[in-house]
């Protein structure tokens, strides 16, 4: 094996072929930097996860006078029903971990300070909010057996589940990350077509030279090896173009536009980045080799 | 050195077998002429034995292997044994003289230090010491030949096949490559040359083998290329 020739040869290769390389480290890099942003994606999902679940409560939201809901006909909550709501949570425990009663007073003063910058407040009186219960679960994909215990007793109006909520955008951001999953397939497909062609036509531009190198005995793998090096160099400078992108998309987007704007939740961090950038690498480069292998033993044959 | 036992070659695109039932030896040390009008099956023959083509059946054995028992990887280490000549000389035109012969080291691994070393003593056994840094399109076609011959004999190969090796050279050149030829020979390695070229046949005066049509029709030491039959 000599090192200096091997590495001659592909250099040749690539200047020799430049177009088409330029070609492969173009598609290369569109398609992962999508399949990264994708994977980004869902590493922002994942982690809004944690950090949203940690903090979803179940809201019981009690009746007041005027509600029109048939478990309010008795008008606004009475002391024992309210006394009842929470002894029946505390029976809940464990799957019940924090039981916080927030009255009128206080989710006026919440709303006032939510939308302290909205002419909304000022249409809003104290008695029109209900007071309720907020319940954080230990399991909070446990909701149901909470629902069903409160949900129609008299003197609740409402059991909400902000996870229900939450799950639709999460719904949302997987659907984007479908989007942009499916986009990349398609673009590897389309990469792993291109290398399958250049290699083709890299074969056949060479045929004189690997046509003697057969003749000579050469073993197919000297034979393979440059032009494997080739498919594989290509497309891992593609890949490190792409995985720059990802970079520039976690500092651009994610840390200069998205969190100072949503500043209520988390953001992926470089962690994400890290775990993500050598899934790419390996993506790239393994695809490109797999690619080029297959169609080299069409057309090198001994 | 070669053995040929029984051999029939058919191609799937052809209705006639190239070879038919063709049964031949060749001994270690011969020079042998491979005549025979185009089609005739010389150069199915001589791809038989550098197994670029399997027999349909029939047994082939080249250097004591069995090449239809011969696995895909092994192909190389007996085509190292092997130097092979062609009528079109295949050179790589963007190569000089010293880099055409040491090519065929590279690829087969070898050092360096090795290939400084006898790329110029091959190149004076084909006596083309002193064109080492010309390109293939400054030399003549004998020239050229040499190069060819220079890189199919730098492994010291025990077989030399050539395939109508003086099909683009003129008669003077020509005598100059087969003068070369029967040195590589005379060095101990085993010659097998396809040719058209009656007058160097008649010249050489030795082992003929006439095909024709797939058939061996005539095999004889000292022979001439055409024989009254």
């Amino acid at each position: 094996m000599r090192a200096t020739f091997v590495a001659a040869e592909v250099g040749n290769g690539l200047r020799r072929n430049l177009t088409m390389t330029v070609a492969v480290i173009i598609t290369v890099a569109v398609s992962l930097s999508l399949f990264g942003a994708a994977l980004l994606v869902r590493a922002q999902v994942s982690t809004m996860k944690d950090f949203w679940y940690d903090k979803v409560e179940v809201s019981i939201f009690l009746c007041s006078k005027g509600s029109d809901t048939p478990s309010c006909a008795g008008g606004a909550v009475t002391d024992a029903q309210r006394d009842q709501i929470r002894t029946d949570l505390e029976s809940l425990r464990p799957l019940v971990e924090e039981i916080y009663y927030e009255s009128k007073k206080e989710a006026y003063d919440r709303f006032k300070a939510q939308f302290k910058n909205s002419p909304i407040v000022d249409n809003v009186t104290e008695n029109a909010l209900p007071e309720s219960f907020r319940v954080k679960l230990s399991d909070p994909t446990k909701y149901e057996v909470v629902a069903s215990a409160f949900a129609g007793r008299p003197g609740i109006e409402q059991v909400n589940d902000q996870r229900q909520i939450l799950d639709k955008f999460f719904k949302l951001l997987g659907g984007l990350q479908l989007i942009a999953l499916l986009i990349a397939l398609v673009m590897l497909v389309v990469t792993v077509l291109l290398i399958v062609n250049t290699m083709r036509v890299a074969a056949f531009s060479r045929r004189r030279e690997t046509s003697i190198m057969r003749l000579v005995g050469a073993s197919n793998f000297y034979i393979q090896l440059p032009f494997l090096l080739e498919a594989a160099l290509a497309a891992g400078i593609g890949a490190l173009l792409a995985i720059g992108a990802l970079v520039v998309m976690k500092v651009v987007l994610v840390d200069q536009v998205l969190a100072p704007s949503f500043q209520f939740t988390a953001f992926v961090g470089w962690d994400a980045v890290a775990a993500i950038a050598p899934v790419m690498l390996i993506t790239g480069v393994g695809l490109a080799g797999i690619a080029a292998f297959f169609t080299l033993r069409k057309y090198l044959r001994v | 050195m070669i053995l040929f036992d029984h051999v029939t070659k058919q191609y799937a695109t052809q209705n006639r077998p190239a070879l038919e039932d063709v049964s031949l030896e060749i001994e270690k040390g011969e020079f042998i002429f491979l005549v025979g009008p185009s089609g005739s099956g010389k150069s199915t023959f001589l791809r038989l034995v550098l197994r670029e083509e399997r027999a349909n059946s029939g047994t082939v054995w080249v250097l004591g292997k069995e090449l239809n028992r011969l696995s895909n990887w092994k192909i190389p280490t007996l085509r190292r044994q092997i130097g092979t000549v062609f009528q079109d000389f295949r050179l790589l035109p963007n190569k000089t003289v010293f880099e055409n012969v040491a090519f065929a080291l590279e690829v087969i691994g070898k050092p360096s230090s090795h290939i400084k070393k006898v790329v110029p003593e091959v190149l004076e056994v084909v006596g083309l010491e002193g064109k080492e840094g010309r390109r293939p399109d400054e030399l003549s076609g004998g020239e050229q030949q040499r190069v060819a011959i220079a890189r199919a004999f730098v492994n010291r190969p025990m077989l030399l096949i050539a395939d109508e090796p003086t099909g683009n050279l003129d008669p003077g050149t020509s005598i100059g490559i087969m003068k070369l030829l029967d040195r590589i020979n005379k060095l101990g390695t085993t010659v097998v040359m396809s040719t058209h070229d009656s007058q160097i046949v008649d010249q050489m005066r030795r082992r003929v083998v006439e095909l024709e049509k797939g058939h061996v029709v005539r095999d004889q030491s000292r022979g001439v290329y055409g024989y009254a039959r």
